[in-house]
């Protein structure tokens, strides 16, 4: 097991490398500068700007220093727009926020998700079953941009119950809204994910078995049934990470909530080149480190798969 | 004598017309395809969606670009969809005609989702052909780039490559295309590694045909069926991430719009309580990409022999 988790932490690294390397690249083959206004600038003050934020030193070389600053010292440098920002500063505002709205959509497609679609399976052609697969196949063409929308015309604009953004230092009737609309479409693959899956385990010779020894239902279904059903799900947490993540960015910007998002799409129109490299890079390094974790969790459980 | 004679010609000719009136794997996939009516319906909402951008704007007496100067004070109060003054879906919020501006954002999104999947589609197709065919060290490193690759988040690479070339309707091609071809290419050569080893391979081998053109003539024309699934499933994901961007505006710039770029306006504007803005734009782009997802769906089981 131990020596799994190294193999995957050796291709986990080059990637992270990888990532970095490539966007720090792209981030210097764009034309221009980040300090190119429309009054041009004398090139005295140019020089000076340049060389306050290392950009006067060859390309390899300032590549380095960025590479052993985020390595060592987990430091993504200036802002190139604002003066008294740092992007670490940012991240350390804003993350939190997006860290707890994410994970509690998290928990919400899992655990909703989940239970839809077992209860689905159990159901299998009763009214229960029509209504989740119909439900799910509808939610899975609402992602979060147009969740978000329509949840403030009902809550926020009809009934007036819930507040259509901001975050308050995250007191409940704000976190409902974003919470939902991140989760929503996620829930509905993951319900669909796992009522197939669980089909197929019911008519399976094993749960035959069970059934034929006499065991009573709830028992075939969280003893035997479960682990099993939950595989392919759990290979499917991945790439719903990777959407959760993405989908944030359209949550902090629509509601407000003051998470690492709304500085994401800002940096980008402001062509704040250096927030935005810290941002894609703290995305990606997630994103990493997430699909690290379902593989291990996906080689634990699964007798098949040996180390 | 002859009586003998002309039947059994009968009886040949009678089986030779049997031979020739078998079917193919085409002709089989179509007619699976025909008997799922949900697929079937999908496909007439979508033609229903593209007849709509095609000759809908001969309807329109309004263009795109349009200011409508004498409603534009009062978009909320009189802007709304209305037959008497000939704004069918009524204004957006600068006093453009919405129904003009619907047809640009679907003809757009579709046309980012048609040709972004085939870009994908050709590189991903030469690629996995590639890689699979030729196989051992070369396949190996080729597809480690791809996993690596397949980490990175790609939303993220395609804004990245927005913001720093330029916000263009080309750059927008190669970002989406750029990313999307890595999951195809794996499917390819998965699919390549099993035709490989086949005797009609070996034959052309053997007859001293050259690889690109075995690749081309005799591996590929035999992934199509994958290929053409995977594609119009690829359709819809690309639409959507299109209009993930231009939500967030990072996409396609004034006066281009697409149907993210009308939604995001349209969610913005919905405190003045002009739901139209978000209602018209938002029907259909769910009708494409619903009626995308189904069409897929079908075709998959049309075409797939797995689920057979």
């Amino acid at each position: 097991m131990l020596s799994y988790v190294l193999r995957r932490l050796l291709v986990a690294i080059p990637t992270l490398l990888v990532l970095i390397v490539l966007c720090f690249l792209l981030m210097h083959a764009a034309p221009g500068s980040p300090f190119n206004s429309e009054r041009a600038l004398p090139p005295q003050v140019l020089a000076n700007i340049e060389a306050k934020y290392g950009l006067d030193k060859p390309l390899p070389l300032q590549l380095w220093d960025y590479l052993v600053g985020v390595v060592t010292r987990f430091d993504f440098g200036p802002s190139f727009v604002y003066r008294d920002r740092t992007v670490n500063g940012i991240i350390a505002q804003g993350f939190p926020v997006t860290l707890t709205y994410g994970t509690l959509s998290f928990l919400v497609a899992v655990l909703a998700g989940v239970s839809l679609g077992v209860t689905a399976a159990l159901r299998q052609n009763t009214w229960i079953d029509y209504l989740a697969v119909g439900t799910s196949f509808s939610a899975q063409a609402l992602p979060n941009f147009v969740m978000a929308p329509i949840l403030v015309i009902i809550f926020t604009w009809k009934l007036g119950w819930l507040p259509g953004g901001g975050w308050n230092n995250g007191a409940w009737p704000y976190v409902i809204m974003p919470v939902i609309a991140l989760s929503t479409s996620f829930m509905a693959s993951i319900a669909r994910i796992t009522r197939s899956s669980m089909l197929e385990v019911l008519n399976s010779n094993f749960i035959r078995t069970a059934k034929a020894k006499g065991l009573p239902g709830r028992a075939i279904v969280w003893r035997h049934a479960m682990k099993p059903t939950m595989m392919p799900v759990v290979s499917y947490l991945g790439p719903a990470f990777v959407g959760m993540i993405t989908g944030s960015v359209v949550i902090d910007m629509y509601f407000s909530t003051g998470g690492i998002g709304l500085f994401y799409v800002n940096s980008a129109l402001n062509r704040d080149y250096s927030v935005m490299l810290g941002l894609t890079i703290l995305y990606g390094a997630l994103t990493i480190l997430f699909n690290l974790l379902t593989d291990v969790v996906y080689a634990w459980p699964d007798p098949k798969i040996r180390y | 004598m002859t009586q003998i004679q002309t039947r059994t010609d009968r009886i040949a000719e009678a089986t030779t017309d049997a031979a020739i009136h078998g079917r193919s794997l085409w002709r089989d996939a179509l007619n699976r395809f025909l008997r799922n009516r949900a697929a079937v319906g999908a496909v007439i909402a979508l033609l229903l969606v593209v007849a709509f951008v095609l000759i809908g704007p001969a309807f329109s007496r309004f263009s795109n670009e349009e200011i409508d100067w004498a409603l534009m004070g009062d978009v909320a109060g009189q802007g709304g969809p209305s037959l008497a003054n000939g704004h069918y879906f009524g204004l957006d919020e600068l006093g453009r005609d919405l129904y003009a501006r619907t047809i640009q954002a679907t003809g757009t999104s579709l046309t980012v989702g048609i040709i972004g999947a085939a870009v994908a589609v050709i590189i991903g197709t030469l690629y996995g052909a590639f890689a699979g065919y030729v196989g051992g060290s070369t396949d190996n490193l080729m597809m480690r780039a791809v996993d690596i690759l397949l980490a990175v988040p790609s939303m993220f690479i395609i804004i990245l490559l927005l913001v720093m070339f330029g916000r263009s309707f080309s750059m927008l091609f190669v970002g989406i295309g750029a990313v999307s071809w890595l999951e195809m290419s794996r499917i390819v050569r998965g699919q390549t590694l099993s035709l490989r080893g086949r005797e009609f391979i070996e034959a052309a081998r053997a007859a001293g045909v050259s690889t690109p053109k075995i690749i081309l003539r005799h591996i590929v024309p035999n992934l199509m069926g994958v290929v053409v699934v995977y594609a119009t499933l690829l359709v819809p994901q690309i639409i959507l991430t299109e209009s993930f961007i231009s939500f967030l505006g990072l996409g396609v710039q004034e006066p281009a719009t697409s149907l993210g770029a009308l939604i995001s306006a349209g969610a913005s504007t919905i405190t003045f309580g002009t739901v139209w803005q978000l209602a018209f734009p938002l029907f259909f782009f769910l009708v494409t990409i619903i009626s995308l997802f189904f069409i897929g769906d079908g075709l998959r089981d049309a075409l797939d022999p797995k689920d057979r």
